[in-house]
């Protein structure tokens, strides 16, 4: 008798353990010791970091494998003078274009729409308005203006300088530029030379927020 | 990890208090409202066709300007007051020029926005220009109110249903009551009229009974340790699993608004899943590319459980955080980082890596993570157990189209296997030291 009311108790506290889990807390650990990591984590809390945080710029000065200045500066006169001056230095090949699109579907179609034309579905949506279409007369972008407000961004546009690297910007600048060709019923630029199409790699710019690059030193190698 | 409680009960007090509020108020706001909004039309109807010019106004100015609030631009509600009409058709041509020449009040205002150069429109006509500024001139309407009535009834609703169910068990409550107070008179009566009642229960008590057969107890005790091992195994496979941990996080982000109902590419916000490690909390700047010039919600955003007010705090969270000044439009410098909740979370000794399934493999996100689309507070979907991961590596396909890499070692193990397809598991995505170093 006492024993089944014991096993009986048991099982009731067993449930109670397993249906009071809660969802707002972590659930316990079996060996935390081998679950918490002794090294810093990233964007972990830690005191030894100003402000408790591990995410932090890199320090004042420091520069990035393969990073090339950008020479033009955040200014009215530094964006016209990229406009005129700054030429991709990149192939137009397909597969750059194919990367190119894959991205800008990513960073610049909410806005820009998929064919440039200024309507993404955030514009329909009317959360953000004013976008203008890449044929625009008034912009006249170049790649040279195009990469420029990629980097710095231009007044409600912000800089997209943390989520891509140099390399994709330009592969990005190529298809902006189909896009326009597109849109104004031209030919857009396509090298097509299978000689010149190797051998030309981009030095990668490493972003600021940027943790690893594996895979971009695997997409280069491949070019 | 810290836990704030019951965050949402002054707000929903508030709700609810306005809610009731409005109710008796809303019609007369309504016809106010319509008022103003017939006489606003009518009056600017003369200078411009006002829907031309928001068409216009929406496709080329709103980038900048707002028609009551300052953004890039000025706020553009009274311009034409402000300045002569013709300065005004050369200026939207082609302000650049008008600096330029040094025209005064041009350079004023190029020196008043910090420099900032405002683009050459050479496609507009005056008479454009003028539909653009009929819309720009048309005064600000109070914001509409019929939302607030529909909310009403659907909370009433909710209200009378509880109050049915109380209302069902009182009854309840008072049958019972009434029949144990009918059998406590009735056996009164039986004594007062000397009737004997037949005795019960004077044999042996049913658990003796039970306790006296052997086999019953034993057959018992078997069942009784196989539910409590059931129970035990059922608590120890789940230490450790964190599926549906929903942590609340310092601000209210929503991804079904962002993901779902704007389809913001999940990889614009988790750049980093594209080439790294994790996947990325994005910084605030990422979320400063919209939030410039988004800084409240549409009223359609709103829904029952979290009111616009809400978002619109939230929004302002954000400002506060990364120091933006929305009066001067511009960075104080004054930022605060955010401490948001760390949801997915593998234990140290196991590895894993973003860009490799990401780019590599061209998972989806949401394969791991659920519909993060649909989630208002987002939530582990996933166990992220080992046995959860190697089942998915059993089962995945290795994608080779257009993947020189995989060609020739795809090709040697398919003829080794005897499969058109390998997995994942097949390419060695079984091995211990793939995730375990």
């Amino acid at each position: 008798m006492k024993n089944t009311i014991k096993i009986l108790i048991a099982a009731v506290v067993m449930i109670c353990v397993v249906s009071c889990k809660k969802d707002s807390k972590p659930n316990y650990q079996f060996m935390p010791n081998m679950y918490e990591p002794l090294s810093y984590e990233t964007y972990g809390e830690y005191g030894i970091f100003p402000g408790g945080q591990e995410a932090m710029l890199p320090a004042e000065g420091s520069i990035p494998r393969g990073w090339m200045p950008y020479d033009f500066e955040n200014s009215q006169e530094g964006y016209l003078l990229a406009k005129d001056t700054l030429k991709n230095p990149i192939r137009y090949t397909k597969e750059n274009e194919d990367a190119g699109k894959a991205l800008y579907d990513i960073y610049c179609a909410i806005c820009h729409g998929a064919k440039g034309d200024g309507k993404g579905p955030l514009v329909k949506r009317e959360k953000i308005l004013g976008v203008p279409s890449y044929n625009d007369i008034g912009r006249a972008i170049t790649e040279g203006s195009i990469y420029h407000v990629m980097y710095y961004g231009i007044n409600s546009m912000g800089s997209y300088a943390s989520q891509t690297n140099e390399h994709e910007r330009w592969q990005i600048v190529q298809y902006v530029e189909k896009l326009k060709a597109d849109l104004e019923g031209n030919v857009h630029r396509l090298d097509i030379d299978p000689a010149m199409t190797k051998g030309v790699v981009i030095k990668e710019d490493h972003a600021p927020v940027e943790k690893g690059h594996e895979l971009t030193e695997e997409q280069n190698n491949a070019h | 990890m810290k836990q704030v409680k019951h965050r949402n009960s002054a707000s929903k007090i508030l709700i609810l208090g306005t809610v009731f509020l409005f109710t008796f108020f809303n019609p007369v706001f309504a016809q106010d409202e319509a008022a103003v909004d017939n006489a606003a039309v009518t009056e600017t109807a003369s200078g411009g066709d006002v829907a031309k010019g928001e068409e216009l106004f929406k496709s080329l100015c709103a980038a900048c300007h707002k028609r009551y609030k300052k953004a890039v631009g000025p706020a553009l509600f009274g311009v034409a007051d402000k300045y002569d009409r013709a300065w005004l058709y050369s200026w939207v041509k082609n302000s650049a020029a008008m600096i330029a020449s040094g025209d005064a009040q041009a350079v004023a205002v190029y020196e008043e926005y910090n420099k900032t150069a405002m683009n050459a429109f050479p496609q507009l006509s005056n008479a454009d220009i003028d539909n653009i500024i009929a819309y720009v001139m048309v005064p600000k309407a109070d914001p509409p109110s019929p939302p607030l009535g529909k909310k009403t009834e659907t909370v009433e609703a909710g209200v009378s249903t509880n109050v049915l169910l109380i209302i069902l068990v009182l009854v309840f409550l008072m049958l019972v009551v009434a029949l144990f107070l009918v059998n406590k008179t009735l056996r009164n009566f039986a004594e007062a009229n000397d009737i004997e009642l037949p005795e019960t229960g004077s044999k042996t008590p049913i658990w003796k009974a039970f306790i006296q057969n052997q086999f019953l107890v034993m057959v018992t005790a078997i069942f009784l340790l196989l539910i409590s091992g059931y129970f035990v195994y059922g608590y120890f496979m789940q230490v450790g699993v964190d599926q549906g941990y929903q942590p609340v996080q310092p601000i209210h982000y929503s991804h079904k608004i962002h993901a779902g109902d704007n389809k913001i590419e999940c990889k614009y916000c988790h750049s980093s899943a594209r080439v790294s490690k994790t996947s990325g909390i994005p910084s605030l700047n990422v979320c400063m590319n919209c939030h410039k010039s988004i800084s409240e919600v549409a009223d359609a955003t709103a829904t029952e459980e979290y009111s616009k007010e809400f978002y619109d705090g939230e929004i302002q969270k954000l400002y506060k955080a990364v120091g933006w000044d929305t009066n001067t439009q511009s960075y104080t410098g004054d930022t605060q980082p955010v401490k948001w909740v760390r949801i997915h979370n593998l234990p140290d000794f196991a590895y894993f890596n973003h860009s490799q399934h990401v780019s590599v493999a061209g998972v989806e996100c949401q394969t791991c993570h659920g519909p993060v689309e649909e989630m208002e507070i987002m939530y582990q979907h996933a166990p992220l157990t080992m046995g959860w991961c190697v089942n998915c590596h059993r089962e995945t396909n290795v994608k080779i189209a257009d993947n020189k890499y995989y060609e020739k070692i795809h090709k040697e193990l398919s003829k080794k296997y005897g499969v058109d397809q390998l997995t994942a598991a097949q390419m060695g995505g079984l091995e211990c030291g793939k995730c375990h170093y």
